[in-house]
């Protein structure tokens, strides 16, 4: 209780959070921050995305990343309505370290939410394998990392771009998981609205920086006949939207620290801020639902 | 020592030198090709992005970024765990040939060992 206590000290003081709130009405998601979700609950939220906890990270851009995802689980546990998911977009930890799963497992199992799932991110594959991965989140893929479900009508498929970088440093599908994904979508109907998340970017941001996925444009070929696509990364610890078409492009923050934009400095490693500005950098999105109306993405910093 | 001599005696050391040439191998080696190298990894890059050492030499690549670095052969000869901020990967190299590798947290950090 007294670490509790002390914890939930140093949260004031930084008052930091981060995540994606979901919400589906009417086959359009919408976004808009967690931190406004409390206070306008959604007509019905559909869940909930985190990404790039990085737990292990203890440097100056944020000392205590388990305080910050601490922080972010008790706003989503707080949510009036409970979002029967959460999606974890990747770089569960730091150096992909047992210890460091292990403390996010710990972390992770205070969420209300029934499900989690999570998306390999290169954070956690870095032993080559992702032995300590697959040991914990590998059970829906088999082993392999991609999958797909089915949730209120929604098909959620889960990708991996982190195991095939291409040349350049380009993020990567590869054919086998194209080729399943090829499968997975066939027979579906058009009219069923799908949400792909993987941990890089699906469009390229920043192709310097290997901001995106050398294959991309063949999954979203397989989603053209789609009438709403979501696609939700992480990996550039900021928000960078897209809209084309039916297809909806959102990268989310992180919950442990802010990485520059893109081409500022050297590379895009954590950006230490003021601790008063941190807020600013990490936040929450929203994404919830007015039926007939175009999908809308709305984020808001913290402070 | 007139000029004469002199070029005489600069003559005579290169033939020296050239002789023991091919008498000391290990030390004609060593002055191209060093047996040990230590390649920084810094501000996203390997530096330099070639580095040679002979067979049976070593590369020490030493992580100075506060972001984690590996280093991971393209033909899987050899693969570092996660460098956090001042850690270390040595790898000896027992054959000779070019082996590229990169990071694998960031790919587009790409560079290369000769070893001959």
């Amino acid at each position: 209780m007294t670490s509790d206590l002390s914890r939930r000290g140093a949260l004031t003081c930084l008052g930091l959070t981060a995540g994606t709130l979901f919400g589906l009405s009417g086959g359009v998601l919408t976004a808009a921050p967690l931190a406004e979700a409390a206070e306008r609950p959604a007509g019905k939220v559909l869940f909930v995305q985190i990404s790039d906890t990085h737990i292990g990270f203890s440097k100056d851009a944020n000392p205590d990343v388990a305080a910050t995802l601490d922080r972010t689980i008790d706003l989503i546990n707080a949510l009036p309505a409970q979002p029967a998911l959460i999606l974890h977009t990747g770089d569960i930890t730091h150096l992909s370290k047992a210890a460091e799963f292990d403390l996010a497992q710990q972390h992770l199992s205070r969420l209300r939410a029934s499900e989690l799932h999570t998306t390999p991110g290169e954070h956690d594959l870095t032993d080559g394998t992702g032995t300590e991965y697959f040991a914990r989140f590998g059970g829906p893929s088999q082993g392999k990392g991609y999958y797909s479900f089915d949730h209120d009508g929604v098909h959620f498929v889960a990708l991996v771009n982190v195991m095939h970088f291409k040349a350049g440093g380009l993020g990567a599908f590869g054919d086998d998981q194209l080729a399943w994904l090829k499968d997975d979508l066939a027979g579906r109907s058009s009219s069923q609205p799908l949400v792909l998340f993987a941990h890089m970017p699906m469009w390229t941001i920043y192709e310097p920086w290997g901001w995106g996925t050398g294959d991309a444009d063949q999954v979203l070929a397989l989603t053209r006949r789609f009438g709403s696509v979501t696609i939700l990364n992480g990996h550039i610890h900021q928000i960078v939207q897209k809209v084309e078409g039916h297809l909806t492009f959102h990268t989310a923050r992180s919950t442990a620290f802010p990485q520059p934009p893109a081409g500022e400095g050297s590379g895009p490693g954590p950006l230490t801020v003021a601790s008063d500005d941190l807020p600013r950098r990490l936040g929450l999105t929203r994404v919830s639902i007015a039926p007939l109306r175009a999908g809308a993405l709305i984020d808001t910093p913290l402070a | 020592m007139n000029r004469f001599s002199a070029l005489a005696l600069a003559v005579q050391t290169l033939a020296a030198l050239a002789l023991a040439g091919p008498a000391s191998p290990v030390r004609a080696a060593d002055a191209r090709t060093p047996a040990a190298v230590t390649v920084p990894i810094k501000s996203f890059a390997f530096m330099p992005m070639s580095v040679t050492v002979g067979v049976g030499g070593t590369v020490t690549w030493k992580n100075l970024d506060g972001e984690p670095h590996t280093v991971v052969s393209t033909d899987g000869l050899f693969r570092s765990a996660a460098l956090d901020q001042g850690d270390s990967f040595t790898f000896t190299f027992t054959r000779p040939g070019v082996f590229g590798y990169l990071c694998s947290i960031h790919p587009q950090m790409r560079a290369s060992v000769v070893v001959r």
